[in-house]
């Protein structure tokens, strides 16, 4: 069962009367990548958002590296430690350089000694491309720069699994490309990651697994090939026919 | 009307100039040059002054402003936060007490401070409490405002983030929402302690002794005593030694936050 990181179940929310979240079924293999797509205001975010609890869930159970995330006496600061989370928004802590961005939840919360904490910022620096970045300041870098430096900041924590809520939706398209192999780059090395994405492409070579959602539901779950390649589902279809086909999508 | 665009300019330009001459000639005229000397300038009553329009007035107003300032702080931090509360009562007790305290006249805070709270409990304070907590009431209203707008000005993004590294809410209100709010509000602060400042002259209304005047009561004693306006300029000169620095710092600061960005960007481009 350890072989299971993000175990959902049941899930249902709502935000007053507006049913969100229908009752979904899903799991999060060690090593596997996850990707959730579909149309907008079909609940992914808010799937995401309750795999590490900044939303409440109203019923069913998430369990995430032998954490149960929805029991209510659960160390949730504990349980989020193991969780990397990387926002459309990035969210990097406009008053902390992108160093102190990576150290201060490594010292404050992991109690690493400074030294220890920037070497490991930097390392994940590295990784992202980003270590002459590191006396900046979030506002000095580019979209797609913030971004991988959020992607860092997440992974210095050294988390079980990695969440990405549409990393790369608010950046312009040649920023893209940049985000994207960072994320290819740690699904190779055998991170654990669940990803929404609109990133069709991305998807389809990366993903071990696709999970269309629409209305609150999961719709049609597979291997990427089939979910996006031969899509079962009618629904689906005409998803992916409107993202692989903008131009008469009329976005 | 065909004129060309820095045509135009020059006329407005031109005409703003006249009008600005026209008002200077007007108060040189029409002022008493004669009296304006003797009545504003007048060594003799300056010397009267000096020193105790520094060592006492200037003294008493800033240790009455920052009294009052301290205790508005505490106030205004207390009922800030009330009004983030999830507690509905808390919330509609603080939302009630700033709009009262931001609605009425400082004086009348002093006047019942002064007479109507000693009356109505058999209290007396003393004219630093008075001065403490009659400005801190009138500060703190304001001060609330300040600190909730801050703090709510600090993006719910910032906080998800803070949360999903595992911080807990109280360590996310340490590290990153109160530094980011701070900066936020150290403007509007500087600018609520100038008001204290100038609100610190309503003192008077309690009958102060010699010792404990501020830098209005002080001038105003001069005046009586010297008949001259001499002293009343010098007051005025006092307090704006107190809020132009303070005026400066409040603009220092709010650039300083905006221009953080640029500042770094030619280290590291
Ligand atoms: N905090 C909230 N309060 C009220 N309604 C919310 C809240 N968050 C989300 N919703 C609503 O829930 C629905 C699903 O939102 P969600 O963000 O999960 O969609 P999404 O699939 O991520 O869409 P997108 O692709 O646009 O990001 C939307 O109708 C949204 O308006
Ligand atoms: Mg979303």
């Amino acid at each position: 069962m350890s072989d299971v990181i993000v175990e959902v179940s049941g899930l249902r929310k709502a935000f007053g009367t507006l049913e969100v979240l229908k009752g979904i079924d899903m799991s999060v293999r060690r090593g596997e990548v996850v990707c959730i797509i579909g149309p907008s205001g079909s609940g992914k975010s808010t799937l995401l958002r309750c795999v590490n609890l900044l939303e409440e869930p109203n019923a069913g159970t998430v369990v995430v590296n032998g954490f149960e995330m929805t029991d209510p006496d659960v160390d949730i600061d504990r349980a989020r430690r193991g969780i990397g989370m990387v926002f459309q928004a990035f969210n990097l802590f406009g008053h902390l350089s992108v160093l102190e961005n990576l150290t201060v939840a490594q010292r404050k919360v992991l109690k690493r000694d400074r030294d220890e904490a920037e070497r490991i910022a930097m390392r994940n620096l590295e990784k992202v491309g980003l270590a002459e970045k590191a006396g900046s300041m979030p506002a000095q870098l580019s979209g797609g720069q913030q971004q991988r430096a959020a992607i860092a900041r997440a992974l210095a924590m050294d988390p079980a699994v990695m969440l990405f809520d549409e990393p790369t939706s608010a950046l312009d398209p040649e920023l893209v490309g940049d985000v994207l192999t960072v994320m290819r780059q740690l699904a190779e090395e055998g991170m654990t990651m669940l990803v929404v994405t609109h990133e069709m492409q991305f998807a389809r070579e990366v993903a071990d697994k696709v999970l269309f959602m629409d209305g609150g539901v999961v719709v049609e779950e597979g291997q990427a090939a089939q979910v996006i390649g031969e899509p079962r589902h009618e629904r689906t279809r005409s998803f992916l026919a409107r993202v692989l086909n903008p131009v008469h999508a009329g976005e | 009307m065909a004129m060309s665009r820095r045509k135009r300019a020059q006329v407005i330009r031109g005409v703003q100039y006249a009008v600005l001459v026209l008002a200077i000639l007007l108060v040189v005229l029409l002022a008493d040059w004669q009296t304006i000397g003797s009545q504003f300038f007048n060594l003799e009553a300056a010397r009267t002054q000096i020193p105790e329009v520094i060592t006492t007035a200037l003294v008493n107003t800033a240790v009455y402003t920052a009294l009052g300032f301290a205790v508005g702080f505490g106030l205004g931090l207390v009922f800030a936060l009330m009004k983030l509360s999830s507690v509905g009562p808390y919330r509609w007790i603080a939302t009630a007490y700033i709009e009262f305290f931001r609605g009425i006249p400082a004086l009348l805070v002093f006047i019942a401070l002064g007479f109507g709270v000693p009356l109505a409990f058999n209290l007396k304070f003393d004219v630093y409490s008075t001065a403490a907590i009659a400005l801190g009431l009138v500060g703190s209203a304001y001060i609330a405002e300040t600190l909730r707008a801050g703090i709510q000005a600090v993006p719910k993004g910032q906080i998800e983030a803070a949360r999903s590294l595992g911080m807990s809410a109280a360590r996310t209100n340490v590290t990153v929402v109160i530094p980011q709010a701070f900066r936020i509000i150290l403007p509007p602060l500087t600018n609520e302690l100038i008001l204290l400042t100038k609100d610190s002259s309503l003192i008077y209304l309690l009958g102060l002794f010699r010792d404990d005047f501020e830098l209005a009561k002080f001038g105003r004693e001069g005046l009586n005593a010297t008949n001259s306006m001499t002293p009343i300029l010098l007051a005025g000169l006092c307090y704006l030694l107190i809020t132009v620095p303070l005026g400066h710092l409040s603009r220092y600061l709010e650039g300083r936050t905006g221009r953080k960005s640029e500042r770094g960007l030619k280290v590291t481009a």
